[in-house]
């Protein structure tokens, strides 16, 4: 009674696959963004925003991305928006995905020497001037391999988006197992896509760790 | 009037008292070298001068000109009085010419082909016009120091001070960056420089200041300090180091 083909379910966990794809990219194209502003906070001069940026951080880093997911998706329900699934879970992954990558580039920034900060002051540089021309230049080379890292954990992290109802590779699984009974071939092939959409990222991670550091030894 | 006037300086890390009140004048074209042990506060007081420090009590003043720890001051008074490190602290992305570049471009908005002819005869006074374009990490020890002391030039400072300049180098590089920190000394630069280099002290300045726990010790020309030291503890410090 079996009318499903391997080939059509494969097709139809690669048409969802798409959306794991656009989630991801979203997520983390949008996590940079909002990543880099509370960077800017984190390493500036306002105790305020240090403190605030640090609450942020403690607060996505201490909680799992599920709550997070839910309370996008009921919590602004509450007050009588109504959010679709796309939205709540894009919006979840973007602050989660911020709340990482301003504590790996936070690392990257204070791995700089503090000679620096003293040589370029003593030549008469003000803050920005620092930050822009000797500090994130050394900075944004140490992140690159972290940063692509982290690519791979958004990637993962969209999985939990299918428990809120949108449809991506996940949930597109759980909906092509209840059609066809053949839970391990299904998800097998799920499996499957997640690396190959992950592996190639952590690969250039370590490639790009290699290549960045042999050329910061000799240029 | 002194070029750079240090008075009644103290300056505190937590409880601990590093300068206990320091009276140091010097004149334009006087080269000082502040010997002492280690903790002494040599190093502390002239990062103090640069502002990398903030006094407690106190007043420096720099060709007339207070020393505030606001930015707008802060930055006049480093257009004054460069500074050369320990450890280079060159800009290790940043090519040697470029380095000598940056802060005229960025702080004194000088054009580039100007900064780049800067550059060019600044680095061929320390004697690396040939390494333009080499990164630091290409660079020895020696040369790294002697680009760095080309990059303070280039902001065409009135003084400079020297905090340990040849403290990192291997002994056969002390040299090169003694030979060209003697020529500007000829040359008539202002120098003030912490340094363990005795023969060189002797040699090259014209006032040795001593420091004690936090005090100017002894003061005096290198003949006299050196020859005739008046305290038990320089008598010993020189003892130990000659």
């Amino acid at each position: 009674m079996n009318d499903f083909t391997t080939w059509d379910i494969l097709r139809n966990l690669l048409l969802a696959a798409r959306w794991t794809v656009l989630l991801s990219v979203v997520s983390f194209i949008g996590g940079g963004l909002v990543g880099a502003l509370l960077l800017f906070l984190r390493i500036g001069k306002s105790r305020l925003g240090q403190i605030f940026v640090r609450f942020y951080v403690e607060i996505f880093q201490g909680t799992p991305l599920l709550m997070q997911l839910f309370l996008a998706f009921f919590g602004l329900g509450l007050f009588g928006i109504d959010v679709p699934a796309w939205l709540a879970a894009a919006v979840a992954l973007i602050l989660w995905s911020a709340a990482f990558l301003t504590e790996i580039w936070r690392g990257c920034v204070e791995a700089v020497a503090r000679g620096q900060w003293e040589a370029s002051s003593s030549l008469g540089m003000g803050y920005l001037q620092q930050m822009r021309y000797v500090i994130l230049p050394q900075a944004l080379r140490v992140a690159v391999p972290p940063t692509v890292g982290f690519s791979v954990q958004v990637v993962k992290g969209t999985a939990l988006t299918s428990i809120i109802g949108f449809v991506e590779l996940s949930k597109a699984g759980t909906m092509v197992t209840n059609a066809t009974f053949e839970p391990f071939t299904v998800y097998g092939f799920v499996a499957l896509i997640y690396f190959c959409l992950c592996w190639p990222l952590s690969k250039s991670s370590q490639i790009l760790e290699r290549k960045l550091n042999v050329a910061h030894r000799n240029h | 009037m002194s070029l750079i006037e240090i008075t009644e300086v103290k300056k505190r890390f937590g409880d601990n008292e590093v300068l206990k009140g320091i009276n140091i004048d010097v004149e334009p074209g006087e080269v000082i070298a502040i010997i002492g042990r280690s903790g002494s506060g040599k190093s502390t007081l002239l990062r103090c001068i640069n502002g990398l420090e903030n006094i407690d009590e106190g007043s420096i003043s720099v060709a007339g000109a207070q020393l505030l720890p606001d930015e707008l001051h802060l930055k006049a008074l480093r257009l004054k009085v460069g500074m050369i490190f320990q450890s280079f602290n060159l800009f290790p992305h940043l090519t040697a010419g470029r380095n000598v570049m940056l802060s005229q471009m960025v702080v004194k908005k000088t054009p580039r082909a100007e900064a780049e002819e800067m550059a060019k005869k600044m680095l061929e006074r320390v004697g690396l016009s040939h390494k333009f374009d080499a990164y630091p990490d290409q660079l020895s020890g020696g040369q790294q120091q002697r680009v760095a002391i080309a990059r303070a030039l280039a902001m065409q400072p009135i003084a400079l001070l020297c905090d340990e300049i040849t403290s990192a180098l291997d002994p056969e590089l002390v040299n090169e960056v003694l030979a060209v920190v003697k020529e500007l000394a000829a040359e008539g630069m202002t120098l003030m420089m912490v340094t363990h280099e005795m023969r060189f002290a002797r040699e090259v300045c014209s006032r040795v200041v001593f420091m004690h726990q936090g005090r100017v010790h002894e003061i005096g020309p290198p003949e006299e300090v050196f020859s005739n030291p008046r305290t038990a503890e320089l008598q010993q410090f020189l003892g130990v180091t000659h």
